[in-house]
């Protein structure tokens, strides 16, 4: 499927349907990261349940240094 | 009595605030933030380098339970984008509280004062503890504290200029009517300007690029750490009135004829 991640298109394999599945695909698990997924943020107790949809629009971010 | 900075329901024993960007290297940057004292670190919120995710990250060295984070809406320039910004940083589930910061010019990184102000109103009822990033406009300081922010942290002058603080007069009206801390945040180029923002009675500094870009950071954070002890002592303490003329410091009785 196809998906918008992180403001790219990203081709994800069919096994990658959910947002867990997303970040153990980039090996995020142990990372502190936030989910975006069509503009809703995806709750930490979600990940399992919130599924990958082809033409989803996606962010994960993170802390980084600024003032 | 211990002398400390409440936010909201927090509670600092120090007063400086330390920005985490620019720093030329991690070591660098905790071994100032080490000699910094700084209990409060601000950090921005951005996507995830996908190609690279394991780049070492700055957050990941920290011992959080010694630290608050404070993020901020960097990069915002709505009141909407800051607002998505800030919920999304309390996602990560590590912090309540949330710099507002809503630009209005790229050039200047001057704030939108009518963003700032909506973005701080909602989440302000979203229950944030909410620390925005404002003007040195006393009346913005004054509607802020209405819709209820936790504090205002007033530029002394441009975000990175190092020009120190531009408007003392603001300044002081802004902390003359404050019912919050207020915090000068952006533009101190030196410990002089810190020293004088404590002494104006302000209740703490956020700075950053003085620190990340000075030749030898862990030494000017050290530095900002002392001169923000001294200017608030200095404010406490309740300086001598400036006058026109000499007063001889020693007695001009007894002297020797």
């Amino acid at each position: 499927m196809l998906v918008q991640l992180n403001g790219k298109r990203v081709e994800l394999d069919d096994e990658v349907n959910t947002v867990r599945a997303l970040l153990l695909s980039y090996q995020l698990q142990e990372k502190i990261v936030v989910v975006e997924r069509n503009g809703e943020i995806v709750d930490r107790a979600r990940y399992e349940s919130t599924p990958v949809a082809d033409g989803d629009r996606i962010e994960i971010v993170h802390f980084v240094g600024g003032g | 009595m211990m002398d400390t900075l409440k936010i909201g329901p927090y509670e600092f024993r120090s007063r400086l605030l330390l920005g985490t960007g620019k720093f030329p290297d991690l070591d660098t940057q905790s071994q100032a933030v080490a000699v910094s004292e700084a209990e409060i670190l601000t950090f921005a919120v951005r996507r995830l380098n996908l190609e690279n995710p394991h780049e070492p990250n700055f957050l990941e060295r920290l011992d959080l339970k010694k630290f608050t984070l404070l993020p901020n809406t960097a990069g915002a320039y709505t009141a909407e984008e800051a607002v998505r910004i800030a919920r999304l940083a309390k996602a990560s589930g590590l912090c309540d509280m949330i710099k507002v910061e809503v630009i209005g010019d790229p050039k200047t990184l001057l704030p939108d004062p009518i963003g700032t102000l909506e973005a701080s109103r909602i989440l302000v009822e979203e229950g944030f503890i909410v620390l925005t990033y404002t003007n040195d406009d006393p009346i913005l300081a004054k509607r802020l504290q209405e819709v209820g922010v936790h504090a205002v942290m007033p530029g002394a002058s441009p975000i990175g200029s190092g020009q120190g603080i531009l408007n003392e007069h603001n300044l002081r009206f802004i902390i003359e009517d404050a019912k919050v801390p207020v915090i000068v945040d952006a533009g101190i180029g030196s410990p002089a300007d810190c020293a004088k923002a404590m002494e104006l009675g302000a209740d703490g500094v956020l700075l950053n690029t003085a620190v990340a870009l000075a030749d030898n950071p862990v030494l000017m954070a050290e530095a900002m750490k002392l001169a923000v002890e001294a200017g608030r002592k200095g404010f406490l303490a309740g300086r001598i009135p400036k006058k026109r003329y000499a007063s001889a410091s020693s007695p001009t009785e007894g002297m020797i004829e």
